[in-house]
């Protein structure tokens, strides 16, 4: 089988600090997996490679065998990749629904109708409505993003790369900043989108129980090089990982 | 619920016509209709400058360039060609003005927030020069005087009637666009353009697309305007014309559709009412709109509507 996404030496520095230092990533489809390392290590920037917010110094994006480098972030999104951020990107003023309609819009190229009122795009709000359904979120369908509680904001995050139905969904600390019992909920709810969306998961994340639960490989980054990569039983085991990032905590 | 929400809609618009439709039957002088066709006009002008502002983030300081440009190309063209070319110089300035956005916006799409807003008043500032200093052509500070209709639209009854018709009509296609995807997409693009692009849509596409369309829309009211006050004016380009329209939607709200709609009638009643007692009209404008700003950051529409929905609140808390 051919890799869904294949990093190939990748680079990026910023000024003189290697943030990404020729990186290698091959990424089956179907893979579910985690991307660790402390702050700065690069996580957040990797990502932004693969989306296209930044173009790597050297190397390729290889997305289906296709190199993606210098694509903008709206092709990139087009061609399956999706994205949710580190910190929550949403419409605030906008509904819950429309923030996720808007996303159905755009995936069904519907967004240069000028015409017609929103409320008669029946088919997206549907759509929209079985997200909110699969998020847990459609009783808060009709208030606005902004009234959210933190938790909720971060999974309408998440709803709104789905609308886009990616294959590769790339997640940037999903559970920051959410109390333990929420984010023992989020951990059950990314494992059962990932089963009923069919996706390929990325995620970045720094609750070391959630990635050794749901992940089936982590990756560690370590000052913008990949230290390690393996099923969570190496990476667990793994001396280099231990004394660098995981430290007393095992 | 939706029958009862189409109900309001078509209401609303009757009303409107209604009240503005009645201006010639009962009024006791024209001086009254011509104030009441100045107020469309500036309705028209204002809700078209804030589908760039209160829709889009985008605030203009040189939307005047659009209200001069559709002027000057009715009044010049009846000039020179004579009153048959009345109505087909007010459709040319729009072709034309729609052209103009569309090569200045390229360039305005490229600078953000503050720069944007520089850009267009120089762009305005510009054309003011040009049509100021171009006197054998323009007329320069004298502008042009005795521009007429043709056929029975220099009847001025008439002429209201045909300004209260196409502005209703842009007010209503206006409203529509802000509240189709294409009005969503910019409404995120205010919030969020960043997000935009991982929705994949272009931000500066659609920054261009509703920059053209203001344009024309305001291009549409400085035309309209010469068959008022048949004449035309350098004035018509000067900043303040910018300024005026940024006034409207603060008063009226700019975050409501309707704000600068309301916005436009209060703020040239009140230029009106106290015009009349006190040459220190804009001094009297200027702390209104302090008080505004400083009190009810909404706007009329705005801190109106919050008042119902809290006093529906009470209601159904208290019955
Ligand atoms: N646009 C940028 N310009 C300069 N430095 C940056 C930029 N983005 C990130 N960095 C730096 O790159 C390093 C890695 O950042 P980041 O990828 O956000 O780390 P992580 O997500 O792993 O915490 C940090 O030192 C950060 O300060
Ligand atoms: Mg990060």
């Amino acid at each position: 089988m051919n890799p869904l996404l294949k990093l190939e030496s990748v680079c990026k520095a910023f000024g003189g600090l290697k943030v990404t230092n020729n990186v290698n990533i091959s990424v089956m489809p179907g893979e579910i997996s985690a991307i660790i390392g402390p702050n700065g290590a690069g996580k957040t920037t990797l990502f932004n490679q693969i989306t296209g917010n930044l173009l790597p110094d050297t190397g390729k994006v290889l997305f289906k065998g296709k190199d993606l480098v210098g694509q903008t972030p709206q092709k990139i999104v087009f061609s399956g990749i999706g994205r949710a951020f580190q910190i929550s990107s949403l419409f605030p003023d906008e509904s819950v629904l429309d923030n996720i309609k808007v996303a159905c819009l755009s995936r069904m190229n519907k967004t240069k109708k000028f015409w017609r009122p929103m409320l008669k795009f029946k088919q997206a709000t549907e759509q929209a409505y079985a997200i909110l359904e699969s998020l847990g979120l459609e009783s808060q369908a009709q208030r606005f993003a902004f009234e959210l509680a933190h938790g909720d904001q971060k999974l309408l995050d998440i709803g709104i790369a789905l609308a886009l139905k990616p294959e590769l969904l790339l997640l940037d600390e999903p559970t920051a900043g959410m109390s333990p019992e929420e984010r023992k909920v989020t951990q059950n709810l990314i494992k059962k989108l990932w089963k009923e969306f069919d996706l390929t998961l990325i995620f970045i994340e720094h609750d070391m129980d959630m990635v050794f639960d749901i992940a089936q490989i982590v990756r560690v980054l370590q000052q913008g090089t990949l230290l390690a990569e393996g099923s969570p039983e190496e990476i667990q085991n793994n001396k280099e990982v231990i004394t660098a990032y995981l430290g007393e905590e095992l | 619920m939706k029958t009862e929400s189409r109900f309001r809609e078509t209401s609303l618009w009757a009303t409107i016509m209604i009240i503005f439709g009645l201006v010639p039957v009962f009024m006791t002088s024209t001086y009254q209709m011509n104030l009441a066709s100045h107020i469309l006009i500036w309705i028209l002008f204002a809700t078209a400058f804030n589908m760039l502002w209160g829709l889009t983030g985008m605030l203009s300081f040189g939307q005047a360039l659009y209200y001069g440009l559709g002027a000057y190309f009715v009044g010049l063209m009846v000039k020179y060609l004579g009153s048959a070319w009345f109505f087909p110089g007010m459709a040319i300035g729009l072709v034309a003005s729609a052209i103009i956005a569309l090569l200045i916006g390229l360039l305005l799409i490229r600078v953000g927030g503050v720069y944007f807003t520089m850009l267009t008043l120089a762009f305005a500032q510009l054309m003011y020069q040009i049509m100021f200093k171009w006197y054998n052509f323009t007329g320069g500070d004298d502008g042009v005087v005795g521009i007429m209709q043709p056929g029975i639209f220099s009847n001025p009854i008439v002429y209201y009637y045909f300004i209260l018709g196409i502005v209703i009509a842009s007010i209503w296609i206006l409203k529509r666009i802000a509240y189709s995807p294409f009005g969503m997409v910019l409404r995120c693009v205010n919030q969020n353009p960043d997000r935009v692009r991982f929705l994949g849509r272009r931000v500066r596409r659609n920054q261009l697309r509703i920059y053209i369309v203001s344009s024309v829309f305001v291009a549409l009211a400085g035309g309209l305007m010469v068959g008022v006050d048949n004449s035309i004016h350098t004035d018509m380009f000067v900043w303040t014309t910018s300024g005026e329209v940024i006034l409207m939607t603060v008063l009226g709200g700019i975050n409501q559709f309707f704000g600068p709609f309301v916005g436009a009638i209060a703020l040239i009643l009140i230029e009106d009412i106290v015009g009349a007692y006190t040459e220190y009209w804009s001094l009297i404008i200027g702390t209104i709109v302090l008080i505004m700003v400083l009190l009810f950051p909404k706007g009329l529409v705005g801190e109106f509507l919050q008042l119902k929905h809290r006093f529906l609140k009470l209601k159904k808390h208290g019955g």
